[in-house]
């Protein structure tokens, strides 16, 4: 248990841009992200330039596009959002395919899916390339807090332990009969959650005890 | 005799919520000896054990190891002579690697550079884990875990190793490998828990802990053949399991 998986965004390779240094692709990022937000909306030729550089910087790493595309999954829900703006927004209203929609909106929900879309390819990109551990000793280069940089190792590492745990539960849950996709089991997934956070506070305080009896003083080693 | 590497003197504890756990514990380790501490769940165990590095203050009583008395000003010299091994590996590895893991305890006690990453393949080697040592602890198996989370504490040399069910949760392969390792350290052991016959293989002397109080502290082999006080206690060997059928007992 816990055992046996990576973490599933990271893609081993060995390309320039694997190697680039970690506090050089976090920079990088950040500075593109907000070029992009920064651009104006119905620039669109530019947003054609930006999506062939993030293209171009996968193709270098050698990561499959196919790999990053998959797991720009997870924007979905956002995406959805972004497609029903045209037909909640005011304004004066335009013909697409039969359906009268609002046209601010419709370009207000292109911008939202082009930029949304844009900084979690790039993201992806970056998890892809560098290890969670290189980030964050990227990170504390950068002068990020310690504080701050100690929390987000700590999730790193307990991540898979926590899901496991929830994976626990809701197999036990199972086994006993609940269906999690049936409403009527909503509540008990709700208490399932507060006795996971119960658990993994708890498991923090354990955590906390055996670093204290190591001698901990507040400062990791770097 | 000389002084005691663990000496533990009429130990009394109430947590905040007014449950007293321990009722004036005497405990006395000398060096190089490896003691089992038994008892039944609830008996006080982990309170004890919890006193041992001064995670717990005493309410009455002392503690002392080797001569120097657990107090606030000597708590970071306290943890060092103290090693405690925590039952769930996961809450004893939390770093990125097996090497910062191991490398956490004397990192905390200034070591740095050459000698830091002396005392982490020394520790390592110790558990044959040296292999391992750049790879992410949640890769590893329990078992492994297991070795590294001893391999932690190894590395801040103490001069007790105190380690709270170290074969809960383990195959009997890594049960038995663990077991070889325990015996080829060179330091004193004092081991918390329910395996009685790993006691017997290990721990040539055992403590009993019963409601926060010590009720037998003799030869292991005396404590399990002894009917009427493992009864009292609810302490029962497994089922099959005999002492006095075994003829080789660790000395």
């Amino acid at each position: 248990m816990g055992a046996g998986h990576g973490h599933r965004l990271h893609f081993h390779g060995h390309s320039p841009v694997h190697r680039a240094p970690a506090h050089l692709k976090v920079l990088l990022l950040v500075g593109f992200m907000l070029t992009v937000v920064a651009t104006p909306r119905d620039w669109f030729p530019v947003f054609g330039v930006y999506v062939l550089v993030v293209v171009a910087v996968i193709t270098a790493a050698r990561v499959p596009l196919l790999y990053i595309v998959r797991r720009m999954v997870i924007e979905v829900p956002f995406l959805v959002f972004a497609a029903l703006i045209p037909f909640i927004a005011t304004g004066p209203q335009v013909e697409v395919l039969g359906v009268s929609v609002s046209e601010p909106g419709l370009l207000a929900a292109w911008g939202l899916a082009v930029k949304g879309s844009l900084g979690v390819m790039a993201s992806l990109t970056l998890a892809a390339t560098t290890e969670p551990a290189d980030v964050l000793v990227g990170l504390r280069r950068l002068r990020m807090p310690d504080l701050i940089v100690q929390i987000m190792g700590f999730m790193i590492r307990y991540l898979d332990v926590v899901t496991s745990d929830l994976g626990r539960m809701m197999v036990s849950m199972r086994s006993r009969g609940m269906d999690p996709r049936s409403p009527r089991s909503w509540p008990t997934l709700a208490r399932t959650l507060g006795s996971l956070f119960i658990r993994s506070y708890e498991r923090g305080e354990r955590v906390h005890l055996a670093m204290l009896s190591r001698g901990y003083t507040g400062e990791l080693p770097k | 005799m000389s002084v005691p590497v663990l000496d533990v003197q009429g130990l009394a504890y109430a947590y905040p919520d007014g449950h007293q756990a321990l009722f004036g514990v005497d405990l006395h380790v000398h060096q190089g000896e490896r003691v089992a501490l038994l008892g039944p769940n609830g008996a006080g165990k982990t309170t004890l054990v919890l006193h041992l590095n001064g995670i717990l203050a005493a309410g009455a009583g002392s503690v002392r190891v080797s001569g120097l008395p657990v107090a606030k000003e000597n708590l970071q010299e306290i943890r060092r002579r103290v090693g405690v091994v925590f039952q769930d590996p996961d809450d004893q590895l939390f770093m990125g690697s097996v090497r910062a893991d191991v490398a956490f305890g004397p990192a905390n006690l200034g070591l740095k550079g050459a000698a830091l990453e002396e005392r982490v393949m020394t520790a390592l080697d110790l558990v044959g884990m040296a292999d391992f040592a750049a790879r992410p602890p949640h890769h590893l198996s329990f078992g492994q875990r297991r070795r590294v989370a001893v391999a932690t504490v190894l590395a801040m040399e103490p001069e007790i190793l105190v380690l709270d069910e170290p074969s809960s949760n383990l195959d009997p392969a890594s049960r038995r490998e663990l077991a070889d390792i325990i015996r080829s350290l060179d330091v004193t052991v004092l081991m918390v828990t329910h395996d009685l016959p790993y006691a017997l293989e290990l721990c040539p002397r055992a403590v009993v802990l019963s409601d926060g109080h010590v009720v037998a502290d003799d030869s292991t082999y005396d404590v399990l053949t002894d009917d009427a006080l493992m009864r009292a206690h609810r302490l029962e060997l497994p089922f099959g399991f005999d002492p006095r059928g075994i003829d080789s007992l660790p000395q």
